[in-house]
């Protein structure tokens, strides 16, 4: 195996491109590390992208957040702005593993893992995130449709994130992520669920809903979304949210949970996280 | 496999070393190093017994490549003590028999000692989320939990001195 460590977008992608046997990207290393460590993979080539300046920056636009590929969780959480318009997108990245993983790892990384427990991508999802993909040509594709199946997605030979962008917070909206695991801290989501909402009046105007752990991919349920806009999230409004969520898992059963319980829990869940996101919109 | 070579600072020393590509920092640590604070438990990052800092960024080694380690700062248990006087929180460790085998013991103290140059009066709350990434298999943790809040006390009395 070979180690590259580039200081630009443009040499990591020709690396990447040009190499003929088995490339990966390192960022924070805690999925790849263990993977080759457990013989998992055999690279010809690892590409270190964490001294590239463009992808270990949080910049803020008038167009939301820019967070590159290398920028760890822990950082997330040091970025004030960040948290204070995207409070559940850090929670989120903030539960995945202990601080030493958080010094780590990576919200990109755990989105091109193509996990459908990863935690951060939910919340990604509901907070209208998207990938800027570089490579041959660069493109953008929101989260929703990056993960195509367990451990696969739209990424092509040659192709990695750069960023992945955030919107400018909308006035009166808020974002909030819970998940479920049998013990309190460093656990695998049995489900998780984010959401995300703008209010008008006191009334949920817009609201995106993403559920992970219950179906090959992190999904955006539109149907959960449809339930409280228009609502205060009154009980019948949470209860059809909560219906229209447990309707669109379509989960495994093994030792974590089983169909029936990750599909209740996903109805009990999006209620509390429902309410968190009102809160935070400034709905009372 | 091609040698990577790499200069580096561990525990203030300027160190340099030639790994392969894949070898992990735990492996350089141990056995090109000599340096055998840090241990290998679970080699996942699951039990924190190779913790070890990064740039001031507690990390596991066993997670870090060898070769990402050039022009970093690394600091290592081996680097804890000032000579032959330990750090209060190893001076505990010893006073609340905060160990019975000792493996996990370097990466507990890495981690605390993380924990409180960033929180010098943390709740034993935060005691115990900073500290579960790491696993101790003998003492069930209140010892632990108990060394770090008298070590946290020790030296809020020593800075208040300086």
């Amino acid at each position: 195996m070979r180690y590259e460590s580039p200081t630009t977008t443009k040499e990591a992608v020709s690396l990447l491109s040009k190499e003929k046997g088995k490339a990966y990207v390192l960022a924070g290393g805690t999925d790849l590390l263990v993977r080759l460590r457990m013989d998992m993979i055999e690279p010809d080539l690892m590409v270190d992208i964490k001294r590239i300046p463009a992808m270990t920056e949080i910049t803020k636009t008038a167009a939301g957040f820019k967070i590159g590929a290398a920028v760890s969780s822990a950082a997330l959480a040091k970025n004030k702005a960040l948290v204070k318009a995207w409070p559940g997108v850090v929670e989120a990245a903030n539960l995945i593993g202990s601080d030493q993983i958080q010094s780590r790892c990576t919200i990109a990384g755990n989105l091109c893992n193509g996990s459908p427990a990863a935690d951060s991508v939910p919340a990604m999802i509901a907070a209208g995130a998207k990938a800027i993909i570089v490579g041959k040509k660069r493109r953008t594709v929101a989260l929703e449709n990056f993960v195509t199946g367990p451990g696969k997605t739209v990424l092509e030979k040659g192709e990695m994130i750069e960023a992945i962008t955030l919107p400018a917070k909308a006035p009166r909206s808020g974002d909030a992520y819970h998940r479920f695991i049998p013990r309190t801290e460093m656990d695998i989501a049995v489900v998780g669920v984010a959401i995300n909402l703008t209010l008008m009046k006191g009334k949920v105007a817009s609201a995106r809903v993403s559920l992970g752990a219950v179906a090959p991919t992190p999904l955006l349920v539109k149907e959960a979304a449809k339930a409280i806009i228009g609502t205060k999230l009154d009980d019948a409004a949470l209860d059809a949210l909560a219906a229209a969520c447990s309707a669109a898992c379509n989960p495994i059963d093994d030792k974590r949970g089983t169909i029936e319980y990750r599909k209740r829990i996903a109805g009990v869940l999006a209620k509390r996280t429902a309410k968190i996101a009102y809160e935070r919109a400034g709905g009372k | 496999m091609t040698g990577v070579h790499v200069s580096t600072t561990i525990n203030d020393d300027p160190i340099e070393y030639v790994c392969p590509a894949d070898e992990s920092m735990l492996d350089v640590l141990r056995d090109r190093l000599g340096l055998m604070g840090a241990k290998e438990g679970c080699g996942t990052g699951d039990c924190g017994a190779c913790s070890i800092t990064l740039d001031g960024q507690l990390v596991c080694a066993c997670l870090v490549l060898g070769a990402e380690a050039e022009g970093r700062e690394i600091t290592t248990i081996e680097g804890m003590a000032d000579g032959e006087k330990l750090h209060p929180l190893q001076d505990q460790f010893i006073n609340n028999a905060a160990l019975q085998c000792g493996i996990c013991t370097p990466g507990f103290l890495i981690a605390a000692k993380v924990l409180l140059d960033r929180e010098p009066n943390p709740t034993e709350t935060e005691i115990r989320y900073a500290l579960a990434g790491n696993l101790c298999r003998c003492t069930g943790y209140d010892k632990i939990v108990k060394a770090v809040q008298a070590a946290a006390k020790d030296l809020r009395k020593q800075n208040m001195k300086k």
